[in-house]
């Protein structure tokens, strides 16, 4: 039978605030283990939480760039479970009442738009670290706990099941990470967990309405992983269906290593939260002023971007969408346009050129030895003749991996071109005299065969020729 | 999730079995009968509370009138996390030690 996918997502971002969200400890990476605890994060008794102001500002600048209306007094609940990264036996979390309900975020999978719901964005904190092997001494017996990430704050983004294929689940991934990483609210380094997936999916007969039962995907940490257990998922569940079985309700976990989904746990074992108010925290109350104050100070998100780059710049949607998916990109774009008009080619050294230096991560940008001045001096450079394309390439790269100017990497590494006629013309004869047979067809009418000995030349001189030079001087040789 | 109906005036003891295994206590057959007299008894009291009209009266997570408090988001390190170490059943160099949690 043919079946339709329905997908919604659950996506954990972790908010770039300085303190955790209900103390003041610091929320930097990469402390020493557990120094970025104090007794109100370790739940010790006679504590109490008092909520971290920045927290509820960004979980509003969330709401308000996905469309959602912020909830004037929303209340945080108990979520009761046991796990020793859980050091209250509960976590603190929004239930009833969140912060934010009702959104949607606008994606597009080819030339189709399409919106997809948010059902609601509520506030939490994160649990800490059990590590199963000792980071020193290798060591299994035991786990290992480090709390400093504990009472971290993170926003939970539920979507509606409006989700239809692992294409719409990617592209709406990339579209929240896009507008948080513009809201400056949560960095979107999916790897070292900044930004958590859950995927729940279950298929249904193509036509019809009511919704099959779904297996919840947890853990997704990158895109490439999504799509792949997904495309598994589907396969599992059809296969099922075909059989005339039954889907079990569970948690899986996608297996790189084999490439297939396992079970985690089932519904016997699974968790009842009986969630209810915290006692400790009162109604989280939002006036209509503070709401308007953060509204106004949204910086444009990537949907506006995106439309003002196509407009202003004549770019394509598809190099826009790529341009805007993350704040420092985009400006790198900007900036570089500024000082080198040519939009369309910029784009296309940023998209082709600049991204594959820094592997497709954004996040890289910030720290990158490429500046924007550097691109637009090196295309500039290849404008006047002084290097060819395939050149900038490698002066690109070349900056990118020791840093300097253009020109500076240039006279360093002996890239410029050589358009001295002498030289070129050593080159060729050298080359003439050693492929006689390739001279005779090229004089008896296979004039494509130019291309051959513009290569030759070109390697001759380390991709340093003046290809145009190159060319005239050869038609001048074998004419 | 456990329901009470109104009928039902007693709590079975799987039924507090089975939230004693939510917070993992253990229990003797003496203990079941106890706790099933004593739970039963808070809920007939929530019984008689739902008995109240409150189909005006807004949902209400706390009997404060006042929101909650804000905190700016600033740093302050708290410095002893040796003692806090201390005190854990058991350690190892600057992490908690605990049973091993998967196999």
């Amino acid at each position: 039978m043919n079946y339709e996918p329905v997908i919604g997502l659950e996506v954990h971002a972790q908010l770039l605030t300085e303190t955790k969200i209900f103390c003041a400890c610091s929320t930097r990476f990469g402390s020493r283990p557990n120094e970025n605890t104090c007794p109100v994060c370790l739940g010790l008794p006679g504590v109490l939480p008092v909520l971290n102001k920045k927290v509820v500002e960004y979980a509003i600048r969330a709401g308000l760039a996905t469309h959602c209306a912020i909830t004037r007094k929303s209340v945080f609940a108990r979520k009761n479970y046991f796990y020793p990264d859980l050091p209250k036996g509960y976590q603190i979390s929004q239930y009833e009442l969140p912060i934010c309900q009702k959104g949607w975020i606008e994606i597009e999978v080819g030339t189709q738009k399409k919106r997809i719901g948010i059902t609601r964005i509520h506030l939490e904190e994160d649990a800490g670290k059990s590590l199963h092997e000792h980071p020193k001494t290798r060591q299994h017996g035991a786990s290992w706990v480090d709390l400093n990430r504990a009472g971290v704050a993170l926003i939970e983004t539920v979507s509606e099941p409006d989700i239809r294929s692992a294409e719409e689940t990617v592209a709406y991934l990339k579209k929240f990470r896009a507008i948080l990483v513009s809201l400056g609210i949560c960095d979107g380094n999916m790897e070292e967990g900044s930004l958590r997936c859950d995927v729940n999916i279950s298929l249904r007969p193509v036509g019809t309405e009511k919704f099959g039962t779904r297996a919840e995907l947890k853990n997704m940490n990158s895109f490439k992983h999504i799509e792949k257990a997904l495309a598994y998922e589907i396969n599992r569940q059809a296969s099922l269906l075909d059989a005339g079985k039954t889907i079990t309700q569970e948690t899986r976990l996608w297996n790189d290593d084999l490439g297939v989904t396992e079970s985690m746990r089932s519904k016997e074992e699974a968790f009842d939260y009986r969630y209810f108010p915290d006692p400790d925290l009162l109604p989280l109350v939002v006036s209509d002023t503070w709401i308007t104050e953060i509204e106004k100070s949204l910086p444009e998100l990537p949907d506006a971007m995106r439309d003002r780059l196509i407009r202003d710049y004549q770019l394509t949607p598809y190099d826009a969408a790529i341009l805007t998916g993350s704040r420092d990109l985009s400006r790198f774009f900007e900036q570089s346009v500024q000082l080198y008009p040519e939009a369309k080619k910029v784009a296309n050294w940023i998209i082709n050129e600049f991204l594959r230096l820094i592997e497709g991560d954004e996040s890289r940008i910030a720290g990158t030895k490429i500046t924007p001045q550097h691109l637009a001096k090196t295309l500039q450079l290849v404008d006047a003749g002084t290097i060819s394309g395939s050149v900038a390439k490698t002066v690109l790269q070349k900056i990118f991996e020791s840093g300097g100017g253009p020109e500076a990497v240039i006279a360093r590494e002996g890239l410029a071109q050589v358009s001295d006629t002498g030289a070129l013309e050593a080159a060729i004869a050298e080359i003439i005299a050693a492929n006689p047979d390739q001279v005779a067809k090229y004089k008896g009418g296979n004039e494509k065969l130019i291309g051959f000995f513009v290569g030759l030349v070109m390697k001759k001189t380390q991709g340093r020729g003046n290809p145009g030079l190159i060319n005239k001087l050869l038609k001048d040789k074998l004419g | 999730m456990f329901s009470f109906s109104r009928g039902k005036m007693k709590l079975t003891h799987e039924e507090v079995k089975k939230i004693a295994r939510l917070a993992r206590l253990q229990l003797t057959e003496a203990d079941l009968e106890k706790y099933a007299t004593q739970l039963s008894a808070v809920l007939s009291y929530i019984e008689r509370l739902n008995q109240l009209d409150t189909a005006n009266i807004e949902p209400t997570a706390h009997a404060f009138l006042v929101p909650t408090p804000f905190r700016e988001d600033k740093v302050k390190p708290y410095t002893e996390q040796e003692l806090s170490l201390q005190n854990a059943p058991d350690r190892e160099g600057p992490f908690f030690k605990v049973p091993k949690v998967i196999a």
